[in-house]
């Protein structure tokens, strides 16, 4: 009766829930959480480009007429848009295709290997954005002729 | 066994997920080695053209390999488009609707596809 055991004051913690739109400026993620979205990003990227990209396999197979034209495309441009505008499109869906080419097969490896500590989590994650980030760079230079 | 249908099924534990979650793992391993077996035979030998070109496709596993690969992409498509959707989209009719679109604009570009394929 006599023992009145005091409270512990309690500490006040960082509550975590499901983010706001409008807080996804300031929301610090790590580098596995940057891979999760842009592995979802680009996914749905190319979902919509899915269309350009049955274009160009249509068009580059066909015929050596169709060939032209979509090597023209690029050069001279079609349906009111200029070349490098479509050279734009094909290097944000090379840009999707590679990254999220990386990402799935960080978790293609992570789920055969059960891969799932921190540290590999992380350098996988920085390895998945660097290695898309520099074949994009350098297959982006050769769409655009810099290289 | 448990049922997986009709009033009495087992919502849970029924593999719903598994089974996506695997088909889209191996799809994706699939369109994979598509990937590696399409740039091999486009970086070895000669300059790059229509005639190389078109000849990788013209070959019949390549064309059965990338029917395979339409498929899958298809598949796989499905799979993550929809997770997009039960992940942000609250409402059912809109959700609804929106997986409706998706299934037939997958539908219509695998069909494209593949007509382009079997016609080289």
């Amino acid at each position: 009766m006599v023992t009145s055991m005091k409270e512990p004051p309690l500490k006040v913690r960082p509550v975590y829930r499901n983010i706001h739109v409008t807080q996804l400026a300031s929301y610090r993620l790590p580098p596995a959480g940057w891979v999760s979205i842009l592995h979802r990003i680009s996914g749905a990227l190319m979902f919509l480009l899915l269309p350009f990209a049955i274009w160009m396999f249509d068009a580059s197979l066909t015929s050596e007429v169709s060939f032209d034209q979509f090597r023209s495309l690029f050069a001279a441009g079609a349906w009111g848009l200029p070349g490098w505008l479509w050279k734009l499109v094909a290097f944000a869906l090379m840009w999707g295709y590679l990254m999220h080419f990386c990402a799935g097969l960080r978790h293609l490896w992570m789920d055969a290997t059960h891969a799932v500590g921190l540290e590999f989590g992380r350098n996988s994650a920085l390895a998945a954005i660097g290695l898309s980030t520099l074949l994009t760079l350098v297959l982006g230079a050769k769409l655009f002729g810099l290289i | 066994m448990a049922s997986t249908y009709g009033s009495k099924r087992l919502v849970v534990g029924a593999h719903y997920g598994l089974r996506d979650w695997l088909s889209q793992r191996f799809t994706a391993l699939i369109m994979a080695i598509f990937t590696v077996a399409v740039l091999t035979q486009l970086l070895i030998g000669g300059p790059i053209d229509y005639y190389k070109w078109s000849a990788i496709f013209a070959r019949q596993w390549m064309k059965v390999l990338t029917f395979v690969v339409i498929v899958s992409l298809l598949w796989h498509v499905w799979v993550g488009m929809r997770d997009i959707w039960m992940d942000y989209v609250k409402s059912m009719g809109v959700r609804l609707g929106l997986q409706v679109l998706t299934i037939a604009w997958l539908v219509g570009c695998a069909g494209w596809a593949v007509q382009v394929l079997w016609r080289l």
